[in-house]
């Protein structure tokens, strides 16, 4: 009996030769072809701009579905509010740096006291339904969000307002129960034809109108003709979810679309050259939130110990090539008149200090903690796998427990059954007021249970003073005391790229979570 | 007619790959060229070369030391899990395979209504319950395992249960349990060390693509063949070496079982082949 291999034992063999010969020369190609691209100087990351086109049809990106209804009113997605950017307005609109101009109002005035706004109606603003905007309007849309008739207020922090009325035609004034210069930022609440549902049609007075919304395909609008402001210079913008970061760099290189936003800096260096890319930070507050309330983070010597064994610059040089900027309390830097600075080195890097720290506290051989993260940030579970061995150093056994994000709102945000989580918290408007009112001790959406007798009482201060230089030290304060207690471990606001193919330009960044279209232009 | 003995190659080039990445584990346990955790910012998606022979990945942590603790880790998923799932399953499947009767019934049509759903759902759906982590893992596939392992063993006890040597000893009174576990179950060692070798095969791949699809080894607790898939997925183009390197791994591993299932399984056809043809040859002759 000799040894004769069967027909199917050969060609499962030169299959395998086949796969492997490919397999080597992929890799190999791919390591030839991106050498000389990485110290090309021909293709340089900024693409000439060129000059603007008017018209075509711009394919975005969408990392998640939307399946919030398009109401601007009552949406809790951040994704939903960057896509309903574009199609609504309020009385006022932020621009980049953060500034409120007027966008349905021309002009407006705020009184003495803080607590009665009135707003000039801007002539010739058109509803995507042709109609133009009235007073009657503005009043309608004021009074569904602020919930004056149910009782419910629909957008966060709008429970101020008292009440609406229009004096003319052309003009509202609202009162709120309270004087507070920040609730202009509240007043971006889209303003929406009277009577309508925006849950059924979506109609509002932005650059552009909605088409169609496709469930886990794409949201299709269009640019609207009759805006009153810039008109957009593309014709329409196809929003297509792709959910796998994977499949969108792929789209990006075959070209089947124009833009991807918030990648990170290793998907950069993936694509490779040759897009137009630009950075920005993606205004949250990135930090491990420790449970106050629970072993053994409720002792302040914990918690400062974990921040001194921290080496949030070695977070960043690992996670993004140093790109980002490190944080030291609960307020981003886009919010430039409140930000803090001088908090990002409140707590240095030193591992001996944590080490004595932690034995002063009863931990001298460390503990274990687990942190809790949402399985679909993989920016947030990389930062987590860095966090976790630089604590191995003070002996704390880290281990990361991915949930879905569902639970992680149930469980983690609204039951507070947690130890430690490492996630991004933003502002849902445009106010450092929304960064810092979680950390009231009575705050409902005070998850991490922190509790200083001294911050509540600065944080009533600051939220019923009328002088804005006052409000601006007594928001510094409340950070310094964050940093103080070492109510987080904080780390830092992501960096945020957007790539987009060569020939797309005017991409730019909000310090608030959206993408401006009607800004995006083909060029030439 | 010359009957030259044949040399089973496919087992012992099983034994000798399978051998060798063992060594190469226990090796990892003790030591590994670098730490398998440790990052080092300077050297993140490091080609292969020196000092870091098979790379880095985007921690800057060496591919080679992770792969040494991570086919480990696999391993011993894979072991544990086929301790549990071939341990009960020859159970289930000697007991109701050399008694019949109405359990029998009952517990194939349980173990086929098990085998209908895919496995990734249902040990998706495991997960989901009792949570990750690489103990949780070994618990859960052990038990998806048990469905395969009491089928082949009961197809075995019915088939064997017939023959003389089973019928000879009940006459003589043996009891059952004897029966059992010291006149078959050596019987069926053949098909049994076969399908144990494809059941570390399954569990192999099972940890990896749990892993991969984030249920199975949680990130911070060890390094694994499925956690470096999944970590290499971001970098596939630019650090291609990272998912190859955990996938040749994976391969190696299961060409080693697979070679020992085969030659295990070809040992024994080939013993019954002969001692037949012996047989044949003295009757003619």
């Amino acid at each position: 009996m000799h040894f004769r291999p069967t027909v199917k034992q050969i060609i499962s063999a030169l299959l395998t030769l086949v796969m492997l010969t490919a397999l080597l020369s992929a890799c190999s190609k791919s390591s030839t072809e991106s050498d000389p691209a990485a110290s090309g100087p021909d293709v340089s990351s900024s693409v000439n701009p060129g000059q603007p086109l008017m018209g075509g049809d711009l394919v975005v990106a969408l990392p998640t579905d939307i399946d919030d209804p398009l109401d601007p009113h009552a949406t809790f997605s951040a994704e939903t509010r960057q896509l309903l950017f574009n199609i609504f307005e309020g009385l006022v609109k932020p621009d980049t740096a953060g500034n409120f101009n007027g966008a349905v109002a021309s002009s407006f005035e705020i009184s003495e006291g803080g607590d009665v706004f009135t707003f000039k109606l801007r002539d010739g603003v058109k509803f995507h339904n042709g109609e133009t905007v009235t007073a009657a309007d503005v009043v309608y849309s004021i009074t569904r969000v602020a919930g004056l008739e149910t009782g419910e207020p629909l957008l966060d922090g709008i429970e101020v307002v008292d009440s609406v009325e229009a004096t003319d035609e052309k003009t509202v004034a609202i009162t709120l129960s309270s004087g507070n210069v920040e609730a202009l930022a509240l007043m971006t609440a889209a303003i929406i034809p009277e009577g309508s549902d925006p849950a059924q049609e979506p109609i509002g007075t932005g650059p552009f109108r909605f088409v169609s919304r496709s469930p886990q395909e794409n949201v299709v609008i269009e640019k609207f003709a009759d805006y009153w402001g810039t008109p957009a210079y593309v014709d329409s913008v196809t929003y297509n979810i792709i959910e796998s970061a994977e499949t969108q760099i792929m789209s990006l290189m075959s070209g089947a679309v124009d833009l991807v936003a918030h990648l990170t800096s290793a998907q950069v260096a993936e694509l490779g050259e040759g897009f137009n890319v630009v950075e920005g930070t993606m205004n949250l507050v990135q930090a491990v939130y420790l449970n106050n309330a629970v072993e053994p983070f409720n002792k302040v010597e914990v918690r400062r110990a974990l921040c001194y064994a921290l080496d949030k610059q070695g977070v960043l040089d690992l996670l993004s090539d140093g790109k980002g900027t490190l944080l030291g309390s609960s307020v981003y830097p886009a919010f430039t008149r409140y930000f803090r600075e001088d908090l990002i080195s409140f707590y240095p890097h030193d591992v001996e200090k944590a080490k004595q720290l932690l034995a002063e506290a009863g931990y001298p051989e460390g503990f274990d903690m687990t942190i809790s993260i949402p399985s679909n940030y993989t920016p947030h579970i990389d930062t987590a796998t860095i966090v976790a061995e630089q604590l191995k150093e003070i002996g704390v056994n880290v281990s990361i427990d991915l949930i879905d994000w569902n639970s992680w709102v149930t469980e983690v945000y609204g039951g507070r059954n947690f130890q430690a989580t490492l996630v991004g918290l933003d502002a849902s408007t445009l106010t450092a007021r929304k960064m810092l009112e979680r950390f009231e001790t009575n705050n409902s959406k005070n998850f991490i249970n922190f509790s200083d007798a001294e911050y509540d009482e600065v944080f009533l201060e600051a939220s019923t003073t009328t002088d804005s230089a006052q409000q601006v030290a007594l928001y510094g304060r409340l950070q310094e005391i964050l940093a103080e207690q070492a109510a987080n471990l904080y780390i830092q606001d992501l960096c945020d790229f957007v790539v987009m193919q060569p020939d797309v330009a005017g991409y730019e960044f909000y310090p608030l979570y959206v993408m401006d279209m009607s800004k995006i232009y083909f060029t030439a | 007619m010359i009957h030259r003995r044949r040399v089973n190659t496919n087992l012992i080039a099983g034994c000798i790959i399978t051998g060798l990445t063992v060594f190469i584990i226990l090796v990892g346990y003790f030591w590994t060229p670098f730490d398998p955790a440790g990052m080092d910012a300077s050297a993140i998606n490091a080609a292969p070369g020196l000092p870091h022979l098979l790379g880095t990945d985007r921690f800057g942590r060496d591919t080679l030391s992770r792969i040494m603790q991570g086919a480990g880790a696999t391993l011993r998923i894979a072991f544990f899990a086929v301790c549990i799932g071939a341990f009960a399953g020859t159970l289930i499947g000697g007991l109701t395979g050399y008694f019949g009767g109405i359990l029998d019934e009952l517990i194939m049509r349980l173990s086929d209504a098990v085998t209908a759903f895919p496995s990734v759902l249902l040990a998706l759906v495991a997960v989901s319950i009792v949570g990750r982590g690489s103990d949780k893992l070994i618990l859960v596939l052990g038990v998806l395992f048990i469905p395969s392992f009491a089928r082949v063993v009961r197809g075995e006890f019915v088939k064997q249960q017939h023959r003389d040597y089973v019928k000879n000893a009940r006459l003589m009174g043996v009891k059952d349990a004897r029966i059992i576990f010291v006149h078959i179950l050596p019987n069926i060692s053949a098909v049994l060390l076969s399908s144990i070798a494809i059941g570390f095969n399954n569990a192999v791949l099972a940890e990896a693509s749990m892993s991969f699809l984030g249920l199975g080894v949680a990130p911070t607790e060890s390094a694994s063949l499925g956690i470096m898939l999944k970590e290499a997925e971001n970098s596939l183009m630019s650090a291609p070496w990272q998912a190859l390197s955990a996938g040749f791994s994976i391969a190696i591993l299961i060409l080693g079982f697979s070679l020992i299932s085969e030659g295990l399984g070809f040992n024994g056809i080939r013993s019954r082949t002969s001692k037949r043809r012996l047989r044949l040859n003295a009757e003619n002759a």
